[in-house]
């Protein structure tokens, strides 16, 4: 946690600063000259927005120990040109100790198709307690958009700094119960192409994720909601796992807010 | 006749003196009240003071913040000499104008005259006309007025028209108007916000479909499961789903938002229009909003359509019709009963409406109707790919001719047009030819051979639709009103009173699509918004063009040319109506015969508000 806040913060603003920067720069680029000195442009279209989704912010009570969940993304840009900063994870509250920060990416994003941004950029992992810290950096290569049925598609490709290779998918469905009530279900698996003994990963199809979670919209902006989420580790990983004689599969009830600004 | 047509100027011509103010209005419509500073009587209409001079007619009008009461709520609207809507700017054809326009805002403003031909200078728009108007500037407008009939003005600055700054603007005829009528109100239409625009525009980029309450549920789909049986509701989840589209997204920004009012008031303060037992009634729809299409009928009356946008038309009876963002119609009314009648202007996704009342004496109310069911849902004329009504029935499409598909390579393997197959991703839809109904073979729809495509990729990523076969709806009312048991206004019932003087066959087409990406909030034209086109349309002086317009899009979209006349091509030939705005319905297609007799530069744009923000703007140069 500590080395989390001490490197990866900064040099995390920093790029995130600079990133801001020539994302303002390609916007000031786009807009047309004025007719005359003086006159100003007829309409400004390249106005750069900025959103904070805090998707997923929930207490887990689960099989042996409670967590706390945190799951959300920040983008800055414009319609085409976005920086995204997005992250994910877990802090273990009762139960026993330590968690997880599962990624937190910070990446260049354009839209290449009408549904379909690709994204590039750096990403980050760590472990705490109990034991030694561990963690690690990625080259993130992702692809992220709505799929034909209004599927919701994150996908990444991520080269460690160790060389290991590993690849991520999640996609989100919602149905409509009604206008304001809200059922979405979540999938999320990965695939390790190395083992990764130090963060428990083995080769293969690591995991499977499954989650619902019903939320009410008191306003776009603001819902609760109440939920459940399964995760089974496949394969080798599972294999480790069970080695060290840790569950494989974990379900849990879920209470939390989905908010954005 | 017309008794409220002049109003009774206490000064002499001559005299060269202006009032200052709030005391500048006067309330005409025979009242004789004088209004409160800050907003319009619930009856009559709101004058603006008027000083004459040789042949100049002088309107002072100055531009501020004005805190006042909309509907219940505390507001602090844009005011134009303290009202809003503006007051009434009546001009006379033949004569000069001259409007000073004072700007009391912390911000750049500017008055575009909406519909009306005058010189480039004069148009207000900031950036294509003129520099704007500064704080504390005042600029003057000065042009000859050479035309009649019913029009508005706005502001052409930033988002300030969705704040109240606008009014209406009629000029009398030289000529003796060809129907009688003996009152004559205005009754302009507007969407308010007690929200900051900014924020609207942003919760639009951020959240697509933020404003709509009226998204298919799963109760949605057991419903059509039930009406249609499972397969057909499958395959309609289907095809929607397979667009990324939403079939019950008729406006972007809805009643959950807008307080609708007419006249500046809202159903609660009940805006009224009075007449005698056996007058004829003059009401002159303007659509003030910033983007809110609304159907207008009053229960109990026939409506005599005369005229639309500003320009006579061969009267047409109708008991409602379809008003889009930017257009005025003229209709007469009869009320042959001494009682009140409700004016009833629906939102067109039925998520609000606003009432007024016409009603021999003050204080009336007459029923309001119940508002017609929401959702209101798009079948599939709206993807420019169908014929019929929203019939699930794939095997109707099976004769397409696929002749003429090849743009892409792609194309080629969407053999059978199977609409469950990929073909029916519109991003890479293919060029394909329907076979055209007899009813439309028959017709002698100017572009009804039309070969339309869509450039090498489909308007790029600003475009998340395509039209495969966009199509002539100007017979048809639109969404939501296709199966009304009474007479809705079509397009195709504008029949022009007489015919235009340049007849000369367009030697020039110029094809614009209008396109969008809902879940990014991007409206374009061909794809690409103002910023990234290099430069203007280009119209050569004198010539006479084709403007063909394709709706490549899921919305309804009023557009506007600045300066020029657009000679809506429908089924009346030679009688072509002249529009300044053509909404067009999604997957429509349709033209219009111009003469590019005004040299400078022209704002071109999708009237609605946030859509021109969002870079649905061209300039189109005469030269």
């Amino acid at each position: 946690m500590k080395r989390l806040l001490s490197n990866v913060i900064p040099s995390a603003i920093a790029m995130v600063l600079m990133l801001q920067l020539s994302i303002v720069s390609l916007g000031a680029q786009a807009e047309p000259k004025p007719k005359k000195p003086g006159w100003p442009i007829p309409v400004h279209d390249s106005t750069n927005y900025s959103k904070l989704l805090i998707d997923r912010l929930e207490y887990a009570w689960g099989d042996e120990e409670d967590t706390v969940n945190w799951e959300g993304q920040y983008w800055y840009g414009g319609d085409t040109n976005r920086l995204y900063i997005e992250g994910e994870g877990e802090d273990v509250v009762s139960g026993g100790e330590g968690g997880e920060i599962e990624t937190l990416d910070v990446l260049y994003s354009r839209m290449v198709a009408p549904f379909w941004d690709l994204q590039m950029g750096a990403g980050y992992q760590s472990e705490y307690g109990p034991g030694p810290d561990k963690e690690r950096g990625f080259a993130v290569f992702g692809i992220q958009g709505l799929a034909p049925y209004w599927f919701e598609i994150d996908a990444n490709l991520r080269l460690s700094d160790d060389g290991d290779t590993s690849a991520d998918l999640e996609a989100e469905y919602d149905w409509l119960l009604t206008q304001r009530t809200i059922l979405q279900g979540r999938f999320e698996t990965a695939y390790s192409a190395n083992d990764v003994p130090e963060f428990g990963i083995g080769k293969g199809i690591t995991n499977a994720k499954f989650g619902l979670r019903l939320r009410y919209e008191f306003r776009r902006e603001f819902a609760p909601y109440i939920g459940v989420s399964w995760n089974k580790y496949l394969g080798d990983t599972a294999d480790l796992r069970e080695a060290e004689s840790e569950d494989t599969d974990h379900s849990a009830v879920v209470a939390g807010i989905r908010m954005w600004f | 006749m017309n008794k409220y047509l002049e109003p009774k100027s206490p000064r002499s011509p001559g005299r060269r003196q202006f009032l200052q103010g709030a005391a500048a209005m006067a309330v005409l419509a025979g009242l004789g009240r004088l209004a409160p500073a800050y907003a319009w009587q619930q009856t009559g209409n709101l004058l603006a003071d008027k000083t004459v001079s040789g042949n100049t007619d002088i309107f002072d009008l100055t531009i501020d913040h004005t805190p006042m009461k909309i509907g219940s709520r505390e507001a602090n609207p844009i005011t134009i000499n303290g009202s809003v809507p503006g007051p009434l700017i009546r001009m006379q054809e033949g004569r000069e104008v001259m409007l000073r326009v004072t700007n009391n805002l912390s911000e750049s403003t500017s008055i575009h005259w909406h519909g009306i031909l005058l010189p480039e200078n004069m148009d207000g728009v900031p950036g294509v006309s003129f520099p704007g108007i500064k704080p504390g500037e005042t600029f003057v407008y000065r042009y000859p007025v050479k035309q009649s009939g019913t029009y508005w003005y706005h502001s052409h600055s930033g988002l300030q028209e969705q704040l109240g700054h606008y009014g209406p603007l009629i000029v009398d005829p030289a000529q003796p108007e060809p129907f009688e009528y003996d009152r004559d109100y205005v009754v302009m239409l507007s969407d308010w916000t007690y929200d900051d625009p900014y924020h609207v525009l942003a919760n639009l980029k951020k959240a697509e479909g933020y404003y709509n309450y009226q998204k298919r549920t799963i109760g949605d789909f057991f419903d059509d499961a039930a009406s249609m049986g499972w397969g057909p509701a499958m395959d309609k989840w289907k095809m929607w789903g397979q667009m990324r589209m939403s079939s019950r997204d008729i406006m972007d920004v809805t009643g959950s938002v807008y307080t609708y009012l007419i006249n500046g008031l809202p159903s609660e303060s009940n805006w009224t229009a009075l007449f005698r037992r056996g007058e004829k009634v003059r009401l002159r729809f303007i659509n003030g909003s910033a983007m809110s299409f609304f159907d207008v009928r009053i229960p109990g009356l026939k409506m005599t359509v005369v005229a639309a946008d500003g320009q006579n038309v061969e009267p047409v009876p109708v008991d409602e019709f379809r008003i889009g963002v930017a257009e005025t119609y003229d209709v007469i009314v009869e009320p042959d009963d001494e009682r009140a009648y409700t004016i009833f202007a629906e939102s067109m996704d039925r998520s609000g409406y606003v009432r007024a009342t016409l009603a021999p004496r003050e204080g009336m109310t007459a029923s309001v109707p119940e508002p017609r069911p929401q959702p209101v849902e798009r079948g599939m004329k709206s993807m420019g790919m169908e014929h019929g009504d929203m019939q699930m029935d794939m095997s109707s499409n099976s004769e397409m001719d696929h002749s003429n598909m090849s743009m892409d390579g792609q194309a080629g393997s969407s053999g059978g047009m199977d609409h469950n197959q990929d073909n029916m991703s519109m991003e890479q839809g293919s060029d394909m030819q329907h076979d055209m109904n007899d009813a439309e073979k028959a017709s002698d729809w100017v572009l009804k051979d039309r070969k339309i495509t869509h450039g090498p990729d489909n308007h790029g990523s600003g475009a998340a639709m395509v039209s495969p076969n966009p199509m002539n709806r100007m017979d048809d009312p639109g969404v939501g009103l296709d199966d009304v048991d009474h007479k809705v206004l079509v397009y195709n019932d504008l029949r022009s009173l007489k015919i235009w003087p340049d007849q000369r066959e367009p030697e020039r087409e110029i094809e614009l699509h209008l396109t969008g990406n809902m879940e990014r909030y991007m409206w374009s034209f061909d794809g690409e918004k103002f910023s990234e086109v290099d430069g203007p349309v280009q119209f050569h002086h004198g010539e006479r063009l084709r403007l063909i317009l394709v709706n490549d899009t899921m919305m309804d979209h009023p557009i506007h040319l600045h300066g020029m006349w657009m000679e809506l091509e429908n089924r009346h030939g030679e009688y072509r109506p002249r529009k300044h705005t053509l909404s067009l319905k999604p997957g429509e297609m349709l033209s219009a015969q111009i003469t590019a007799d005004a040299p400078g530069d022209w704002a071109f744009h999708c009237h609605l508000l946030y859509h021109m923000k969002a870079g649905m703007f061209r300039v189109v140069s005469v030269s």
